[in-house]
């Protein structure tokens, strides 16, 4: 048999296969064809011992000492396993064998496929989303830092158990908000990543709110309010609904829509500069969410403009399952009363009531005027924020 | 075809239903057995209660002797061939030959493990150093039936010789890198005193009277699966090989003996 010749040498000096050995005998045998030989020069006395288990471990022959001592042969084996690339741009549609790989990135053919359920882009796709994750990682703030706990006053009694309910009350549509995003995320393939780093920011968000708002509750010494059945249908409605881009619309667009009327409302009529801290800090974060909602849905109707259709059913569903509920919880219609009319005689609750019929006609204005910018027409529109839920979320 | 493993792991379902549907598609379809142990494993084959068992090297042993060298073996691993085990001792120690554990203690794996205990207690025994009698053995008994294919029993006795509770280690040799990896035993703390001439590993045995048919296509799709091939690749991953090999049977002399020596199935 002719004496086969290496194709290529590596000098490992010194090192064994446990200080890195493997670093520079993949790099030269990575240059090689199956069959080619590597000839290795070590002086270590363990490599022998280590050069043999490696080989085998590696799917490479190892061919023990060459003529001369401390040379050793290695015949290459059938090389690495094809990758494969996702691309660098976000495709239309995300393969489940790229798995948890970074968009860009090799990926080894034949890893485990990943049940990520959502990995067409048109099904959660959003413009800007650069520029909402930019500002809303700009826009953190901490509920311990940022808010004047320590000019907290004492209220009337009335006007603090106004608060108190008031804070119960976003507290739960806080929890509500956190959770819709957080059951999504880990159905979306991250070849998205973009839209899965947004919905963690919300997620955050809300959990900051609920827990600023909790605070404010227990900081004035009367503690949580009361929490109304009619609320939690309403919100159980909104977490039950499976289909992503129908959710956002009736969490972003809709809900969170209202509740920036709501929180502006708050911050306007609180007695306090706490509560009127928190609601201004928390009506920036939810202006983001509402922003992503309404970029996901207009990049999702440009493409199937039939979807107008079964957002306005998803919405008249909800509408007929709360149909028999009375309406906003009055825990939270006496709360909104009370701190807009400022105390409890009747000439305060008559200003209160007043402002808090006006807080429904502009909560029912920026509904429609965001409906319209998402071309439903001026009737469907409003048609579709009558029938939004009398609880605001 | 059915097949006979052992559940050493619950990777070995993940393993033997990918395999099943590689077959299943190829126009072969197989199903599988699993067993807690390898000595049951053995006696579902040589009774036809299975046609095929995936056999550790003590189990092929086992097959051969109560059959009386009717089994044959039809394929393996390409990582079951020439294996060595290190007999380890601390890089400080006095000890530089084996005879030097004489009055010592040497550590195990299970006592059923051919490559922690068997083979290396053999060839300690040819050294004149007969364990028992001579040294002390200190066994590590991580799941025995399962014939050392959990690495704990190794990974114990090596932590036993880092610790000081013994004065040598048997261990793997792929097993010596993946300890020094792990942090089991610490970089340049230890040495080897003595290497095993290479032996084999794991292969499929089937009787000597099923006939050659019942097999033929098995063993031909065996070896025909690739690494590349990303449909099997991560069960390649999984099971711990590169290619199937053709199997061959001078690779057990070694455990073969020490069987005998220690009248492990007297």
């Amino acid at each position: 048999m002719p004496e086969r010749f290496p194709t290529a040498r590596v000098d490992l000096e010194d090192l064994t296969v446990s200080q890195g050995a493997p670093v520079l005998l993949r790099r030269a045998l990575a240059k090689l064809a199956a069959g080619e030989l590597l000839e290795v020069c070590g002086d270590s006395p363990d490599l022998s011992e280590e050069l043999g288990a490696w080989c085998r471990k590696e799917g490479h022959r190892y061919l023990g000492e060459a003529a001369r001592k401390n040379v050793y042969r290695i015949e290459c084996g059938a090389g690495p396993a094809p990758t494969m690339a996702s691309g660098r741009q976000p495709s239309e549609v995300a393969d489940p064998r790229w798995g948890l790989a970074p968009r860009g990135a090799r990926i080894e053919a034949g890893a485990p496929e990943f049940a990520f359920t959502l990995r067409r882009k048109r099904e959660v796709w959003a413009r800007e989303l650069d520029s909402i994750h930019k500002q809303a990682a700009a826009n953190q703030w901490s509920a311990t830092r940022d808010i004047p706990w320590e000019s907290l006053p004492k209220l009337p009694a009335e006007l603090e158990v106004a608060v108190c309910q008031m804070m119960t009350f976003l507290t739960e549509n806080e929890f509500a908000a956190l959770y819709v995003p957080a059951r999504f995320i880990p159905r979306i393939h991250p070849h998205y990543r973009e839209v899965v780093e947004v919905l963690a920011v919300q997620v955050a968000d809300e959990a900051r709110h609920a827990e600023a708002f909790t605070r404010r509750a227990e900081a004035g010494g009367c503690g949580l309010g009361t929490s109304a059945v009619s609320s939690q249908l309403s919100l159980q409605t909104l977490l039950e609904e499976p289909d992503f881009t129908t959710a956002t619309f009736l969490l972003c667009v809709m809900g969170e829509g209202t509740f920036l009327t709501l929180l502006k409302f708050l911050e306007d009529h609180a007695p306090e500069s706490v509560t009127a801290t928190l609601a201004n800090l928390a009506r920036r974060d939810e202006a983001r969410h509402v922003a992503f909602g309404m970029e996901h849905l207009r990049y999702v109707l440009e493409r199937e403009p039939e979807r107008r259709a079964s957002l306005a059913a998803a919405v008249e569903r909800r509408s007929r399952m709360l149909a028999s509920i009375s309406g906003l919880s009055p825990y939270v219609y006496d709360a909104l009363t009370v701190l807009a009319g400022g105390g409890i005689l009747p000439r305060q609750i008559r200003d209160g009531a007043r402002r808090v019929a006006a807080l429904h006609r502009n909560m029912d204005r920026s509904r429609r005027e965001r409906l319209q910018s998402l071309r439903f027409d001026a009737e469907e529109a409003r048609a579709l924020s009558a029938y939004h839920t009398k609880n605001f979320m | 075809m059915l097949v006979g493993a052992v559940a050493y792991d619950p990777k070995v379902v993940t393993i033997w239903e990918g395999f099943k549907s590689y077959f299943e598609k190829r126009g072969a379809p197989i199903d599988y057995i699993l067993y807690s142990n390898y000595d049951a494993q053995v006696e579902a084959n040589l009774k036809g209660e299975i046609d095929v068992a995936w056999n550790s090297p003590l189990a092929w042993v086992k097959s051969q002797l109560m059959s009386h060298g009717h089994c044959r073996a039809i394929a393996m691993r390409d990582t079951d061939r020439d294996l060595t085990t290190k007999i380890l001792t601390r890089k400080d120690s006095n000890i530089t030959r084996l005879t030097d554990l004489k009055g010592g203690k040497i550590a195990t794996g299970a006592s059923d493990s051919p490559q922690a205990t068997l083979i290396p207690l053999s060839m300690l025994a040819d050294a004149g150093v007969i364990p028992g009698e001579d040294c002390r053995v200190v066994y590590h008994e991580v799941m025995v039936g399962k014939h050392g294919d959990h690495v704990g029993g190794e990974r114990d006795a090596a932590r036993a010789l880092a610790a000081g509770n013994a004065d040598a280690a048997c261990v793997l040799d792929a097993n010596y890198t993946v300890f020094i990896n792990e942090g089991t035993l610490d970089p340049g703390t230890t040495r080897v005193l003595a290497s095993t001439p290479p032996f084999d590993h794991c292969n499929f045995t089937v009787r000597d009277d099923l006939p050659e048919e019942r097999f033929q296509r098995f063993v031909e799709l065996l070896l025909q699966m690739s690494f590349q091939d990303s449909e099997v690749r991560t069960l390649m991953e999984l099971e711990g090989l590169k290619r199937w090999l053709p199997a061959r049977t001078d690779g057990y002399v070694q455990l073969e003996r020490a069987v005998e020596r220690f009248k492990f199935y007297a």
